[in-house]
């Protein structure tokens, strides 16, 4: 169930990135876009009634380096996290650079109404 | 050689990071070292045909952490990009010079050759997307280099659809682990293999499609690719057109379908339901257009369609348990005439960025005659607009034959029909460009032009070469087991391919 | 007496708040005490990535925040006086390099690319220290340095766009 919601943010954020016609609003269904694929797939890892994945020293048996089984058992799949760090990242470097086209446009054209920034046709 | 295998993405993204410390006084070391590395590049590329292996990253075994995995259609990719890559850089030398910030330019493209090399190597699909949106970011900075009017413009509908493209290709990533519960590709092919297509799995299926379409600008998502490869200044719009297409699209749509997924008749007809719409699409509409930059870049949509089209063949034939020799035969037109592709695309858009540079304009309408002024170029052009309509012995004549012969010989009569038809369209198109840029005669103010000089002639030349040359690729048998065979029995192998690599 | 002193206070704050641009005193004094707080716990989640959450791209984050939220209160020269462009860029080609160092003395001394060489061989320290885990503390220190002058870098670009902006509206 929450999977379905996660897709519904996904086509709300394509809605928006495909019908709008101001360029910010379009960036800003990109950002949607983005976080609701990022939101479905730390999703994935979850297991119920799942602890954080971090080991502290209640984790470790005494004596030896070795993580208690308990823990392993009931612990939230981290790499889905490490996968999403990345994501956000590369989403973070997207984002700052087509801002900072949207910006450069709006000091050529004027405008942010894509439909007037029309100057390659055919 | 596998202990090699990191030095195609390290040395590139070390020479990334050092290029900005030149700044504006050693802006011609900076050049050296970067067209160095090209060079370097290509030379271990050359290394590595012929051998195939796998590397641990950091020693860790393959079911924990990262492969990087060599085989025949990765030596073949890595070959193309390291190719067209050198000739580029050798002619942005001389054609940056119009350009400020030349080692942020510099910085830009080896940061997109490193991610591309590293694409083409990587042994699990989260390393792929990662690897694809380094470049996809690299490409969009570069294609918006200029910081004029159209170009911006070009640059935010290429950034907006890539963005696009790359959302899904991640949603698919995301369901396909939730299913299998493995990231590695080996395993998850073996995980997907024995469970069967869940819809889960299946509309991870459709995503990929959806998401490296839109990377290789397959119709119907190619809407990008007529903005923003004129707009690219021409050396980034040969690594744009001839590489990053090809690579981020093609090689990763077919790595996914034929090695993690299995083909199956549905994805068949759809591969090649892709390939012919884009061929129709890219051939009619590049013959109405005055802009000589927008045409090659439709042509090349036209191309790709080929390409899809020889693979999608193939699959097809396997996946209705035809003979394999037949399927082996489209399998290499296709994967042929991406070579050729990558080759004469980017000598094309090469001389149509010298044309560019001496007389300033790109509207057909306002060139003419501009043989007798540049010599070198017309020689260049002519060559390639001869080897992609196909004439023999030229180096596109041999993949449009060995296409036509596997569709006849697969009884897919129609097919071959429709190849010819779109060969002829693209003729039509090549000899536009010939009679309305070179023949003809030269309006006044162009009186005064002269050729280019330099590197830029040196990379024409050396890709005018290997275009009359590539049909020994094929004829020269030594050649042909070594480079082309391993590439087709990859795909060919479909989702066992793994089992010989890994011992799994 | 009492006059004077009041005409000195008042060109005082009026040379601090109005001589630059930016926002009321109250922001600007507090904004000074916090940003070194910060930039503190910035550091903190960097150093113990390997123990607690968080590790180089969150603690470079917070990092380039406190200069964020200098920028935001005092304007774009003050902090550009502080950390000029130029050295900016240096910071952040120095950061990239320690992180392929790194992976290249693991394949120096590992025999494979990027390998843990420090945990294997030279320094295993004790689990749940700060010195354990072997290079993952060198690569967090060195993407936190990337990442939090990248993100200065860039929102110092985008105030610079602004700036033109501005000046192009009066005209």
């Amino acid at each position: 169930m929450p999977y379905a919601l996660c897709f519904l943010l996904f086509m709300i954020g394509l809605y928006c990135a495909v019908v709008k016609k101001n360029m910010v609003k379009i960036v800003l269904g990109l950002a949607v876009m983005e976080y609701a694929v990022n939101l479905f797939l730390i999703m994935l890892g979850y297991r119920t009634a799942g602890i954080a994945p971090i080991i502290d020293k209640t984790y470790i048996e005494s004596g030896t380096n070795r993580v208690v089984a308990n823990f392993i058992n009931t612990a939230v799949d981290p790499l889905p996290q490490a996968l999403v760090l990345t994501a956000i990242v590369i989403s973070l470097g997207s984002l700052a650079l087509i801002i900072s086209v949207c910006i450069r446009t709006y000091k050529k054209y004027g405008t942010f109404d894509i439909t007037e920034i029309r100057r390659l046709k055919g | 050689m596998i202990r090699v295998l990191p030095a195609f993405v390290l040395i590139p993204l070390v020479s990334a990071f050092v290029l900005p410390i030149f700044g504006k006084k050693g802006k011609s070391a900076a050049t050296l070292l970067a067209n160095l590395v090209t060079v370097v590049l290509l030379v271990l590329a050359i290394a590595t045909v012929g051998k195939s292996g796998v590397y641990e990253v950091g020693n860790w075994s393959i079911r924990v952490g990262i492969v990087l995995v060599l085989d025949g259609l990765s030596s073949l990719m890595l070959l193309v990009i390291s190719v067209v890559s050198t000739a580029s850089m050798l002619f942005s030398t001389r054609y940056m010079e119009q350009y400020t910030a030349k080692s942020k330019y510099l910085s830009l493209f080896m940061l997109m050759v490193a991610a591309m090399n590293g694409l083409v190597i990587s042994g699990d699909i989260f390393n792929l997307f990662v690897f694809l949106e380094i470049a996809s970011l690299a490409s969009y900075a570069l294609v918006g280099f200029g910081c004029e009017h159209e170009e911006l413009e070009a640059s935010f509908k290429y950034m907006v659809l890539g963005s696009i493209g790359s959302s899904f290709i991640l949603f698919g990533i995301a369901l396909t682990y939730g299913n299998t519960g493995f990231l590695n590709m080996a395993m998850v092919s073996q995980a997907i293999q024995s469970s069967g297509l869940n819809p889960g799995l299946a509309f991870a299926l459709a995503l990929f499609i959806a998401g490296f379409g839109l990377k290789a600008a397959l119709v119907p998502f190619h809407a990008w690719l007529p903005d923003a490869h004129p707009s690219a200044p021409a050396p980034i719009s040969a690594m744009l057109s001839g590489i990053i297409i090809k690579t981020l699209g093609v090689y990763a749509l077919t790595r996914i379908v034929f090695n993690i997924f299995g083909i199956s008749v549905t994805l068949g007809w759809l591969l090649v339901v892709l390939g012919l719409l884009s061929m129709f699409v890219g051939a009619f509409l590049a013959i109405g257009q005055w802009d000589l930059k927008r045409l090659l870049a439709y042509s090349s949509i036209s191309q790709v369609g080929y390409v899809v089209l020889g693979i999608g063949l193939g699959g097809l034939i396997i996946a209705r348990g035809g003979n394999l020799a037949w399927a082996s035969l489209a399998i290499l037109g296709g994967l042929f005439h991406l070579v050729n592709h990558a080759i004469y695309k980017s000598l094309l858009f090469l001389t149509s960025g010298s044309v560019q540079m001496s007389t300033g304009t790109r509207q057909m309408r306002q060139m003419g005659g501009l043989a007798e002024k540049m010599p070198i170029t017309r020689a260049a052009c002519t060559i390639a607009s001869a080897s992609i309509v196909g004439i023999p012995p030229f180096s596109g004549f041999w993949s449009k034959l060995i296409l036509v012969v596997a569709a006849v010989q697969a009884h897919f009569y129609w097919v071959a029909a429709i190849i010819v038809f779109v060969s002829l369209c693209t003729l039509i198109m090549y000899l536009k460009v010939q009679r309305y840029v070179f023949l003809g005669e030269l309006p006044e103010n162009l009186r005064q032009i002269k050729e280019s000089k330099g590197t830029m002639l040196v990379a024409m030349v050396f890709l005018a070469c290997l275009c009359m040359l590539m049909g020994l690729l094929l004829l020269v048998p030594s050649l042909k087991a070594n480079i082309l065979d391993p590439a087709v029995k990859v795909l060919t192998s479909g989702p066992a391919y793994w089992s010989s690599l890994f011992n799994i | 007496m009492g006059q004077e002193q009041q005409n000195s206070n008042t060109a005082q704050k009026e040379s601090f708040s109005n001589g630059v641009k930016g926002m009321t005193i109250i922001v600007k004094t507090i904004s000074i005490w916090v940003k070194v707080l910060i930039f503190l716990f910035g550091i903190n989640i960097v150093l113990f990535g390997h123990l607690t959450p968080g590790g180089g791209f969150a603690g470079g984050v917070i990092l380039a925040s406190s200069y964020v939220l200098l920028m935001l209160s005092f304007g774009r020269e003050f902090v550009e006086e502080n950390l000029p462009l130029p050295l900016a860029s240096k910071l952040d080609c120095v950061g990239a390099f320690m992180f392929a160092l790194v992976a290249i003395l693991g394949l120096v001394f590992g025999g494979s690319f990027f390998v843990n060489f420090l945990y294997q061989k030279y320094l295993p320290g004790q689990p749940l220290h700060l010195i354990s885990a072997g290079t993952i503390p060198l690569s967090n220190i060195a993407i936190g340095l990337k990442v939090g002058v990248s993100l200065f870098l860039v929102t110092l670009s985008l105030s610079m766009f602004k700036a033109d902006l501005s000046e192009t509206e009066k005209e």
